[in-house]
């Protein structure tokens, strides 16, 4: 917590003047600043245990098998939502292994793209790139997170996803799968391009703003000792803001986490586990991710049995995103002991 | 009524012996130079590095004008002279390092070895002619790869070695070892580079510096943020060097120019004001600024 | 040596930046990959902006800004956005109006009092997980709650009796808990940025600490405030989870008679929910609508954005130092 040099305490709150009205003035302010603070703690607490406490259900009928495989995840969803359990298995089932999968996938490959092309960015902007190009590029990476999600998915569904529909994606490769699943473009490749460059901003400028802060005189003891500017940058400046291009991984992390708009609108819409070892297909497969789910679903949720799995898969992105904060505060309370700042 | 005045005295230290009156030629009530322990020159001295009619700007700011040295190796040039005088402006312009900065000009010719130190390639360049710096600047990684960072990021000497080699340990070892860190370090080479002390800090930065073999080392006033023990250790070292590599000091510190070097240039507002043996220049200086600064009239 | 002044040379080199040329292949290939980057990302940004320049305004009139909209399958039909926008007005007045004030109380109750320990760190990090939340987990946590009974008066009853849940008070609340955490954060920023000295003159002139809060130190971190709101807005202008969540509809519905209550109970749009209905998404049988309305969005936003970078750059005294506007801008770049 931060406070000022002065300790706070009665006599120092004691006014000159005003007496005991005043001082009274004083605590009364305090405490209904304190209440509104604790009414926002309040919503908060209530906000978790409200989605635990209705993620429950779906939980407790599937046990640890909610996040493994096991059948069909859409079917699953249309018979929670027709109150016609399928054979053999209560309403509640559900076997989100799919959906998290399609998460660990976009969310992975988006961030591991990312991190590169913001690396060489960021060592563009801050090394290469001559004043007035900067003056341009800057803006520009800015501007970039400024766009909504949905104008995101917008462009993605109607114009990404129908180019790699007709000029990435063969005939022969539709057909040789079409009892299985579509493809119409909207699928893995879609998703994770347009997921890179709405996280691109984020990386970009925390790396930007770490490689200016390392102290000069490295570099410049570097490059008097006659080691070019790249290898410099490599070896010097980039170890010195590890520390921040983790915090950055995890922001983006975070972020690209809880996208669930853009998608819903571009990602397939089928809760289909994508397959590696399909080869050069398991790009072009849909998948599902677990927010967008959410989001597909909005509109049964006065559906008991789908307003618990809906509750369930919000859970597991609260945990998620909680647990990448704690990872962040962790990381960087452990570089920061070697000296390296964040 | 205002308190008394009292007068706070100062008792004079027996110990400390009033100036004398110089036995060796310099105005009275001048600094006086402890005598210069007879030091043999060099076995060889041979001229490295030419500056010719040197001038450098920052922006429409002449900064040097007209300077004309040599640097040989064998011996030790010391530069001195007041703040803003150029000579760390002149020093780095010797390793090309005044082209970071933007707007830096030039004119007149730097040769090392004949050569025309601007047609060389730059990092070539400043392989050749390395730096030491005012502060200790390691870098955040350990001993071992600090010293290790010269070697590693020259890859036309052979193919780029690898790290942890034999060949690499023994390099980095005979750095430390000239550098005169080695006994205190070599249990550990891996700790990180920023917790040593100063002093240690900077004789890493000098074996970083020696571990490439350059031919021409420059110091920026390598010792003004040491202890008086880090800077003998590293005069010592110095006076060692000046045998296989030129040197060049700057130096702020008179005693210090006095003590290390063979050649001496007082630089003054960019103009060399003169240039000649450290005994000459300290003992008769022929011009009066020189005798000005020299017996410590202003600095 | 010349006692008179010399004269500068002639001919004179200026310094360059050193050629990558004589680089190692490695080295020189990381070199150029920087520049495609840097320059490819510029290019991405402009493709951007002129795609939905050009695909927004090749099918519309200015009339359509204040048509409402209708459903219907021939696009030429589907009227304009008056609805939408009027929505992502008013659930940002809401949003804001409440976050703002709420915000700076948190903000200054952590900075100034902060006691007991416990809960301050409580406070803060309820704050943060509310930041990280995704908006869709607030969104269907907000559903939960106003389609509790007690709360039917912030929306209407369905047919069959059980609360409806969705109307702008709950889109404008759930929204207003979506701009806390940025608001907080920048009031707080801006009041650990003020000197001890300005708290320790009001003090030794005898003012209580609630007096110098209200006379000395709200009105310093005026421009803060200022900032987390816009960023605020900017974050609330963007989303569409919570909108499709708790805001059902097209057209701005209101319920019951009374005035204000009952637009504020009502249903309706935003440009967001707009944007997504008419996309192959939703009901996509307008997508140049869809483009213009994500064209108009975009303008918006980055109208925002510009807001922001000319306050921070107002702050007294120059420039924000440069890492606290990296933390505001990583906080508005948060979950959309």
């Amino acid at each position: 917590m931060d406070r000022d040099s002065l300790t706070y305490d009665r006599q120092a709150a004691r006014p000159a003047r005003g007496g005991r009205r005043a001082a009274l003035r004083d605590r009364r302010v305090e405490i209904v600043l304190g209440a509104a603070a604790f009414a926002v703690l309040a919503i908060i607490v209530a906000m978790l245990v409200t989605v635990f406490a209705r993620a429950w259900p779906s939980f407790s009928h599937n046990g640890l098998a909610w996040f493994g495989p096991g059948g069909d995840v859409d079917a699953q969803l249309r018979a929670m939502q027709q109150l016609q359990p399928l054979p053999g298995h209560s309403v509640y089932w559900f076997r989100a292994w799919p959906l998290i999968w399609g998460t660990l996938l976009t969310t992975g490959l988006a961030v591991a793209l990312a991190l590169v092309i913001a690396v060489l960015a960021a060592v563009f902007l801050t090394e290469f790139a001559p004043a007035p190009v900067k003056r341009v590029v800057d803006p520009a990476v800015r501007l970039l997170a400024g766009v909504p999600s949905v104008v995101y998915g917008l462009i993605g569904i109607l114009a990404i996803a129908p180019f790699v529909n007709s000029h990435l994606i063969s005939q022969h490769r539709k057909e040789s799968v079409t009892y299985v699943v579509q493809l119409n473009g909207a699928d893995l490749t879609t998703a994770t391009l347009i997921l890179m460059v709405m996280i691109l901003p984020i990386l970009v400028a925390i790396t930007a703003d770490a490689l200016e802060s390392v102290p000069p005189a490295w570099r410049e003891g570097s490059l008097a000792l006659g080691v070019n500017r790249w290898r410099t940058i490599w070896r010097v400046s980039l170890r010195a803001a590890r520390p921040a291009i983790i915090a950055a991984t995890i922001l983006g992390t975070a972020r690209a986490l809880g996208e669930a708009v853009m998608l819903a609108m571009v990602s397939g819409g089928r809760g289909f586990a994508a397959n590696p070892l399909d080869g050069l297909t398991f790009f072009f497969e849909p998948v599902r991710p677990l927010a967008a789910t959410i989001l597909q679903n909005s509109e049964g949720l006065s559906n008991q049995p789908v307003m618990h799995t809906m509750y369930a898969i919000g859970a597991v992105l609260l945990v998620s995103a909680a647990m990448l904060s704690l990872t962040g505060w962790a990381v960087r309370r452990r570089l920061g002991r070697y000296g390296i700042q964040t | 009524m205002p308190p008394p005045v009292r007068r706070i005295a100062v008792d004079r230290d027996p110990r400390v012996a009033p100036p004398r009156p110089s036995a060796n030629g310099v105005a009275t009530g001048a600094v006086a130079l402890p005598l210069k322990t007879a030091r043999a020159p060099a076995a060889v001295v041979r001229e490295r590095m030419s500056l010719d009619a040197v001038w450098l700007a920052y922006g429409e700011n002449w900064v040097v004008r007209d300077v004309s040295l040599p640097v040989r190796q064998g011996e030790v040039l010391g530069m001195i002279g007041a703040s803003g005088s150029g000579k760390t402006t002149l020093l780095r312009a010797l390793n090309r390092l005044t082209e970071i900065t933007e707007g830096a000009a030039r004119a007149g010719r730097i040769a090392l070895d004949g050569q025309d130190i601007h047609e060389l390639e730059v990092n070539d360049l400043r392989r050749r002619v390395t730096m030491v710096f005012q502060q200790p600047n390691p870098f955040p990684m350990s001993i071992f790869d600090n010293v290790a960072y010269a070697l590693t990021e020259h890859p036309e000497r052979g193919s780029r070695r690898r790290r942890r080699s034999g060949a690499m340990r023994d390099a980095v070892a005979s750095a430390l070892q000239r550098a005169g860190l080695w006994d205190e370090v070599a249990n550990d080479v891996d700790r990180s580079a920023l917790r040593l002390s100063g002093g240690q800090q900077q004789r890493l930065c000098i074996a970083r510096a020696l571990a490439a073999n350059p031919e021409v080392m420059l110091l920026d006033e390598p010792c003004s943020a040491l202890d008086p023990i880090s800077t003998a250790a590293i005069e010592e070292l110095i006076v060692e060097l000046r045998e296989s590599i030129a040197i060049v000091i700057v130096t702020h510190n008179l005693q210090q120019a006095f003590r290390v070097a063979d050649h001496v240039a007082f630089m003054h507002l960019g103009e060399l004001v003169e240039y000649g043996p450290s005994e000459e220049v300290f003992n008769h200086p022929r011009q009066q600024r020189t005798r000005d600064y020299v017996s410590g009239a202003f600095g | 040596m010349a006692t008179a002044p010399l004269a500068p040379p002639t001919p004179v080199a200026r310094s360059a930046r050193e050629r990558s040329g004589a680089w190692p292949l490695a080295d020189r290939i990381a070199y150029w990959a920087c520049w495609a980057t840097g320059i490819g990302l510029a290019l991405l940004t402009l493709a951007i902006v002129v795609f939905m320049l050009v695909k927004g305004l090749s099918f519309l009139h200015p009339a359509l800004l204040f048509e409402s909209p209708s459903a219907d399958i021939k696009q030429s039909a589907t009227g304009g956005f008056l609805d939408p926008i009027l929505g992502t007005l008013l659930v940002t007045a809401i949003g804001i109006a409440i976050a703002a004030p709420l915000g700076v109380a948190i903000a200054v109750w952590l900075v100034e009092y902060g006691r007991p320990a416990a809960l301050a760190r409580a406070v803060e990090s309820s704050v943060e997980i509310v930041g990280g939340a995704p908006s869709i987990v607030l969104a269907i946590f907000g559903l939960g709650i106003f389609a509790q009974g007690f709360l039917a008066f912030l929306s209407q009853r369905a047919a069959n009796g059980s609360v409806y849940g969705r109307s702008f008070f709950a889109a404008g609340i759930v929204m207003a808990l979506l701009a806390l955490p940025l608001i907080v954060g920048s009031t707080r920023e801006a009041l650990q940025a003020l000197s001890p000295r300005l708290r320790e003159g009001s003090f030794a002139l005898g003012k209580t600490r609630a007096t110098t809060i209200r006379h000395v130190l709200l009105p310093s971190v005026r421009p803060g405030i200022a900032t987390g709101a816009v960023l605020g807005m900017g974050r609330i202008i963007g989303d569409t989870a919570i909108i499709k969540i708790l805001l059902g509809g097209l057209r701005v519905e209101t319920v019951g008679g009374v005035p204000v209550l009952g637009l504020l109970r009502g249903t309706g749009s935003t440009l967001t929910t707009y944007v997504y209905e008419f996309s192959p998404a939703g009901e996509g049988n307008a997508p140049q609508k869809a483009y213009f309305a994500a064209f108009v969005l975009l303008l918006m936003v980055l109208a925002l954005n510009g807001v922001v970078t000319w306050l921070t750059l107002r702050q007294p005294g120059g420039e924000l130092p440069r890492k606290r506007w990296m933390d505001l801008w990583r906080l508005s770049a948060w979950t959309r």
